[in-house]
């Protein structure tokens, strides 16, 4: 099994590889906030549209009320009810 | 920070996503379109006309290529720069690099379609390509590496979010994986000798087949999933702690589980038991990760009710906690001798490979397609409903299929009478596995079905739509 000789070694770099990286990550305070990231994913707004752009929606899929609205609106079709909020 | 000032129109990179994308939808018809011609070839093995470039053996890596490494690189790339642009509020690296990536890719995957139906391969299982694809694959991954993580240094959000700790583990992992397993010496243009020999070589290709299925096909999707179920929810992941634990304990575990394909065999039995201890090892991380992203929807369960593109990804995690637990199990040796070789690995990895990777996918690409092209929505959102239907129903159909008739095969094959000789032959058990191989068909079918649904839908989205590169964020604006 010569190739454990190749494989182990590897892994053993490879973890402390990752090693590297975690305390490098603590050392940057990546993990000072564990609740903020979270939250800031959902204010980084990626459904408005540039005005300008893209088309009106065509005939028969009317957008949903409130749909660009900065909150990510449920993607309730037209024809479905809405989500009982 | 340094202010976005004299390029007020500064946007992100969407021209990338938008092609890989795309690509992502045409290549999962192609893939799973050559999975239902072998499907059905092994229910009727004369059905194509017998020429060697549509034989089941030359057809398979074609189908495993094309799901894998197209359908699935094709939404990691779309997804990765999506995310990593959106999360860093940077555009990516360099667009010329990025435009480098996406044709190379391209390029791959059509010296696969041409050169696997003639014979031309490694015969290393999903790592087939000859040694000229294998330099090529190397420098548009490199390229791909370069584009990713130079986008992170030149992020404007000093955190870093989990899913780009997701997508960064999965690109660095692959690029190992890659060039170690594919070492070889050439012996023409079209044909090569793999570096290792024999056992070794063996443990080479599991080592790098299990931490494909685990960087690829996990790690990767992992970082789709902390991203879009957020996003598609509305509501933020259940545990930012517990999604940062759940990358570490991964990628620290997964790298150790490869033995466990070799139960049984020359390899050393030590090496086969390290490998299923580690295999059992992993199910705490990967369930931990898939609650996490499953009670994402606590207090907004009621949106799995009008919303089919959450259906998508929720389901898609039940499939990754289900096949997460079945990898593990079947990684027992007692298990392991009853289940392997038969079709029960079959069923497994589509379990992982329908359920999880392709519905996470599905459910990705329409949250993404509509973002890229200025609309609001998909044209039909009903189509996303039927889609959901469709390919959960061809799923349930295949998984069980391949459960019936792999026990059966694995029971039959052990089967032996009181002179101790064996009670079956093998042509019986495949006999007797066609009934399943039928329905496995049919599931195939329904699946391949509603991905000819998505492409309608996404043709009708598309055209019309003029393409839209969304504006980044001032500074101001990223400490909201």
């Amino acid at each position: 099994m010569d190739i454990l000789y190749l494989l182990v070694p590897l892994s053993v770099v490879l973890a402390i590889a990752i090693g590297a990286a975690f305390w490098w990550a603590v050392r940057n305070d990546q993990f000072e906030d564990l609740e903020g990231p979270a939250h800031r994913l959902l204010l980084d707004d990626d459904d408005r549209i540039p005005p300008g752009s893209g088309t009106p929606p065509a005939p028969g899929c009317a957008p949903v009320p409130g749909g660009r609205a900065g909150t990510p609106a449920p993607v309730a079709a037209a024809g479905m009810p809405p989500p009982p909020d | 920070m340094q202010a976005a000032t004299g390029s007020p129109e500064e946007t992100y990179n969407y021209r990338v996503v938008r092609q890989f994308a795309i690509m992502t939808v045409v290549w999962g018809v192609v893939g799973m379109l050559v999975g239902v011609i072998i499907a059905a070839q092994l229910a009727w093995p004369e059905l194509l006309p017998s020429v060697p470039w549509l034989s089941y053996g030359r057809l398979r890596p074609l189908h495993t290529n094309a799901v894998i490494f197209a359908f699935g690189g094709c939404a990691l790339f779309a997804c990765s720069y999506y995310v990593v642009q959106r999360t860093c509020h940077a555009r990516l690296l360099s667009d010329g690099l990025a435009a480098f990536t996406f044709w190379g890719w391209q390029a791959v995957i059509v010296l696969a379609a041409i050169t696997l139906p003639l014979g031309m391969t490694q015969g290393k299982e999903y790592a087939e390509l000859e040694w000229p694809i294998d330099l090529l694959i190397a420098v548009v991954w490199v390229s791909y590496a370069v584009v990713f993580f130079g986008t992170i240094m030149k992020r404007r959000i000093p955190h870093i979010y989990v899913a780009n700790w997701f997508f960064g583990a999965f690109i660095l992992t692959v690029a190992i994986l890659h060039i170690v397993n594919s070492a070889f010496s050439p012996a023409s243009f079209t044909k090569s000798y793999s570096a290792y020999a024999g056992v070794q070589d063996a443990m080479i290709q599991w080592w790098y087949g299990h931490n494909a299925v685990g960087f690829f096909l996990t790690a990767g999707f992992l970082g789709m999933m902390y991203y879009f179920i957020p996003k598609q929810a509305g509501r933020p992941v259940y545990s930012y702690r517990l999604s940062v634990v759940h990358f570490w304990a991964l990628i620290f575990t997964y790298m150790w589980a490869g033995p466990h394909h070799l139960h049984y065999t020359a390899l050393p039995d030590w090496a086969q038991s390290l490998g299923m201890v580690f295999s059992l090892i992993l199910l705490a991380p990967s369930w931990g990760g898939m609650i996490n992203g499953i009670m994402t929807l606590s207090g907004a369960w009621h949106k799995l009710r009008s919303d089919p593109i959450l259906k998508f990804l929720v389901t898609s995690l039940s499939f990754y906690g289900m096949s997460t637990f079945e990898g593990p199990m079947m990684s027992i040796k007692t298990v392991n001798a009853l289940s392997h070789y038969t079709d029960w690995t079959i069923g497994h990895v589509h379990s992982g490979a329908l359920g999880w990777v392709g519905m996470i996918t599905i459910g990705c690409m329409y949250y993404l397609i509509p973002r890229l092209f200025g609309r609001t929505e998909m044209h039909s959102v009903r189509a996303i409903t039927l889609h959901f239907w469709v390919a959960t129903i061809g799923i349930v159909l295949y998984i069980t299929a391949m459960w019936i008739a792999g026990v059966m095969q694995g029971l039959m094959w052990r089967a032996v009478n009181a002179d101790g000789t064996l009670t079956y032959t093998f042509v019986e058990s495949v006999k007797a596995s066609w009934p399943y191989y039928v329905v496995r068909l049919a599931g195939g079918v329904l699946y391949l079905g509603g991905m000819l649904v998505m492409c309608w839908n996404v043709w009708k989205t598309v055209a019309g739509s003029r393409p839209v590169d969304a504006a980044i964020p001032a500074p101001a604006m990223a400490h909201a």
